[in-house]
């Protein structure tokens, strides 16, 4: 339902949609029914000259199916939503593939710093390439992460990735993706961050291998210099 | 209308209640005393400042909670007016506002959240309702702690003071959400508004002083001073939920008041509770936010559910569906809502392990939740139903909860809140459950008691306009925030067109759709506004029991003295929702009526 609107660009997305697309069709019909229900009830026993109500105590047993029922058939429903949601959580968040390359996302107010590996292949040598609010990635390649803030919360948000984890100062947090689609598209802050939350932007460029390595040559050694935190500045950028 | 007062038993004096203890006195003149006899004051005569800012009358202070918390959701209506006008319209000079900077626009969303849900949730359907009705419905005659009741209302009054005067200051309101993450919130060089952080989060915690001390005189009322004869079930359902929302609320917000003590050291006096840097924790405050921040909504919930069962029993002239079984699951969700707050937090660098848990807790207490909507739908069930405009809106309100209550699992399933978590989703998903909380289900209470209130009939047709124009335009601003958060709109953006996924076609269009639809919205609550106070003034008389009802405020005059029960307080033989009884002729058996059978 969600790739209709935004691509499935990674090894989770589909799972992710999948899942809801469980959930709309497990609580969209037993909703729907509810309101069809309480609807038709509103209907049916509308005020009528001479007729009165039923004496309903709803304590005897058989009277109490009428909520019972429902109520075990949302349990199971339960279940299976959450079958499904402890299910696509562990792929996302709990199990970690090995990587073949890992990126750092420095976040701040309100910039987005990418370290990449150089053409070695790892972080913290000579060759590392720094960008500011791009972070470039290969198709098809498993990739760690490491977040990191110089100052407030933010958050790290990929929706064709269907990925959204919170960064916070002080911590390293990890996480993983895998692209399957080629193009560019938003990196979003989503978490409030200061009066510049909606001025940042960055793009994430998903490039095949030919085209992806060829950026990696060209840009080896590059270390862009993000804003200075704008907060200390007073200013807005 | 016939009202039943020949069948009111005319009590002696002495066979009062017990707990409040004294006779109440009422003069012939109308005027209300300001303590009652008996706590050993002097009385005098009042002038109005005395009578409707000073007193201790629960009635009056109920008032005084209802009148405020209206004003303050025009402040909060204003403030979503304006910028919603900015997210559909970027950068147009917003008419009764200007430009609205970057700066604003945080000023404003979180100036929004704070006053609809601590300035105008809060004190309406907890201190208003609870003030104004528990004494009338369990049949006393005040609060057991009348003066803390006012101490209550001041400072509520101040918090409100408090809150305006950050608008005031240099740099302006705090910008940093409703949840007033720090490190953003604790430090003036990462929000930059120095003084508006500290004092939003006084005001916050004044507003909660205030109603810790309406809790204690709520719960402390109901256990002691019920009429005689009123046994713990017979109490109507929304004192219940008042009483049951007083309690999680002593129990949820200690928590919160210490972070907010914390986050004011961090902010003011240079302490680290909360720095990263200084080996504070920015997350604890999260926990401690939304370790009262779920069982908060159940707060608000509980209360408008006890509204809805008032108003579907009273005008199906059913008896309301398994009065235990709701009473259970308002137990239930109660102490569930406990167990599941950090659903607020699955992607803020909690352990992820953790997610597994409140995943579970969160999917768990949608049964009690969906339980209590399926009784109430039982309840109509072989009823004879009258669409008065009170009724109108409790039937809003199931329908409308019902979207709120579905779409929560969405987010309860971890996996799937990867995606929606600060999306518009989570907008539209708690406006439909704050929506029919704070609103509509506060439109039911207010048409539905207005009469007792006021003495005065509201305009039906007028009512009627004001339904259809709240309850059209509120579907069409959520449904299409729905969709826009589907679509991965995030929240708290002042403006989208710098993110080229969140402008194919279409998407400016919903927000455009919504905010016209808001304002549709806010232009129908001058009806409302009309409506009531040509009421107040014009209103056709109404008598003591104009909807034929059970509950014991109906068996006392419209409006009720000073005192309550001018005719001596009531004995109780029976439950509040014996309609339709098979036994009676009439359809209605009021609480206080002597047993004929
Ligand atoms: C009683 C009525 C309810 C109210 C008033 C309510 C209110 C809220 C509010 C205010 C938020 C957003 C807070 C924020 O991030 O600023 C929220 C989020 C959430 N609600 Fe509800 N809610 C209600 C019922 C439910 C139910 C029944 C469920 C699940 C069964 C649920 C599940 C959630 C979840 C999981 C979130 C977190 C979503 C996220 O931030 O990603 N809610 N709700
Ligand atoms: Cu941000
Ligand atoms: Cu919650």
């Amino acid at each position: 339902m969600i790739s209709k609107y935004l691509e499935a660009g990674s090894t989770y997305a589909g799972d992710i949609d999948s899942l809801i697309l469980l959930i709309l069709a497990v609580v969209g019909f037993w909703g729907l029914l509810a309101e069809v229900v309480f609807f038709g009830l509103i209907f049916k026993f509308a005020e009528k000259e001479g007729v009165k109500a039923l004496y309903v105590t709803g304590e005897d047993p058989k009277e109490k199916r009428w909520v019972s029922i429902p109520h075990y058939l949302t349990l199971i429903f339960d279940v299976m939503i959450i079958i499904g949601a402890l299910r696509v959580w562990a792929e996302v968040k709990l199990d970690m593939p090995q990587a073949d390359e890992t990126v750092r996302v420095t976040a701040q107010q309100w910039a987005w710093t990418f370290t990449h590996p150089g053409p070695d292949g790892k972080l913290d040598t000579e060759d590392d390439i720094r960008t500011v609010d791009e972070l470039h990635v290969e198709v098809g390649k498993t990739y760690h992460f490491e977040l990191a803030s110089r100052d407030v919360l933010h958050s790290f948000s990929v929706p064709i990735f269907r990925l959204k984890q919170d960064i916070v100062p002080g911590r390293i947090i990890k996480g993983w993706f895998k692209p399957v689609i080629t193009g560019t598209y938003d990196i979003q802050c989503t978490e409030i961050c200061g009066i510049g939350h909606g001025l940042m932007p960055a793009k994430i460029v998903i490039s095949e291998a030919g085209k992806h390595q060829a950026w990696v040559k060209a840009n080896a050694g590059v270390a862009a210099v993000a804003a200075p935190v704008s907060g200390s500045t007073g200013g807005m950028p | 209308m016939s009202s039943n007062s020949e069948s009111l038993g005319h009590l002696p004096i002495d066979a009062m209640s017990t707990a409040a203890g004294e006779a109440t006195k009422t003069d012939t003149h109308g005027h209300s005393h300001d303590a009652h006899g008996g706590h050993g004051e002097h009385h005098e005569e009042q002038n109005f400042f005395l009578k409707y800012f000073w007193s201790t009358d629960h009635k009056i202070i109920g008032m005084q909670y209802l009148f405020t918390g209206m004003l303050m959701a025009l402040v909060g209506g204003f403030t979503v007016y304006v910028f919603r006008m900015q997210i559909a319209f970027p950068g147009i000079s917003v008419p009764g506002w200007g430009r609205v900077t970057p700066a604003n626009y945080d000023g404003l969303i979180t100036t929004h959240g704070s006053v609809m849900i601590f300035w105008v949730a809060m004190p309406v359907l907890i201190a208003a309702l609870g003030n104004y009705l528990i004494p009338l419905m369990i049949g006393c005659d005040d609060m057991v702690f009348p003066r803390l009741n006012r101490l209550s209302y001041q400072i509520f009054a101040i918090s409100i003071l408090v809150l305006g005067a950050s608008f005031l200051v240099k740099g302006g309101a705090f910008g940093g959400a409703w949840t007033s993450y720090p490190p953003l919130s604790a430090k003036a060089e990462y929000n930059l508004t120095p003084q508006g952080a500290p004092l939003w989060l006084l005001a916050v915690a004044l507003e909660f002083v205030a109603f810790l001390l309406g809790g204690i005189n709520f719960v402390t009322t109901v256990m002691n001073s019920r009429a005689p004869g009123m046994k713990m079930f017979d109490v109507p359902m929304v004192v219940w939920m008042i009483v049951i929302a007083s309690i999680l609320f002593m129990a949820s917000v200690g928590p919160l008041v210490a972070g907010a003590v914390m986050l004011l050291f961090d902010q003011t006096v240079g302490t680290h509770f909360f720095d990263p840097n200084k080996g504070g924790d920015p997350i604890l405050w999260q926990h401690l936010f939304w370790f009262f921040g779920h069982p908060e909504v159940y707060v608000v919930l509980l209360p408008a559910t006890g509204i809805v069962a008032e108003i579907i029993t009273v005008f199906s002239r059913k008896k309301l569906f398994a009065y235990k079984t709701v009473l259970y699951t308002a137990v239930g969700t109660g102490v569930l809502s406990f167990f599941v707050w950090a659903h607020h937090q699955f992607i803020a660098g909690i352990d992820p392990r953790m997610a597994n848990i409140f995943s579970l807790t969160t999917l768990l207490i949608s049964i009690p939740v969906a339980e209590m909507m399926f009784v109430f739908i039982a309840t109509l069930y072989g009823g004879s139903i009258r669409l008065t405009v009170p009724m109108l809106w409790a039937l809003a309100f199931i329908g409308e909860f019902l979207i709120g209550g579905v779409t929560g699992i969405f987010l309860g399933a971890s996996g799937a809140d990867i995606y929606f978590h600060d999306t518009y989703f989570v907008i539209a998903h708690f406006h439909y459950t704050f929506f029919p909380i704070a609103f509509i289900s506060v439109f039911a209470a207010v048409t539905y008691w207005f009469p007792k209130m006021f003495g005065k009939m509201m305009n039906e047709t007028f009512g009627k306009l004001h339904f259809w124009g709240t309850i059209i335009p509120f579907n069409f601003i959520f449904i299409p925030l729905f969709l826009l958060g589907v679509r991965g709109d995030h929240r708290r953006i002042f403006d989208y067109s710098r993110f080229p996924d969140l402008m194919k076609p279409g998407m400016p269009e919903l927000r455009v759709l919504a905010t016209l639809s808001l304002v549709t919205l806010l232009a129908f609550q001058a009806i409302f506004l009309l409506n009531f106070f040509y009421s107040l003034f014009k209103g056709k008389k109404a008598d003591r029991n104009p909807w034929l009802a059970n509950t014991l405020e109906w068996q006392t005059p419209s409006p009720p003295p000073h005192g309550n029960f001018p005719e001596g307080l009531p004995t109780v033989y029976r439950g509040p929702y014996e309609y339709s009884h098979p036994d009676r002729a009439q359809d209605y058996w009021p609480q206080n009526e002597k047993a004929a059978s």
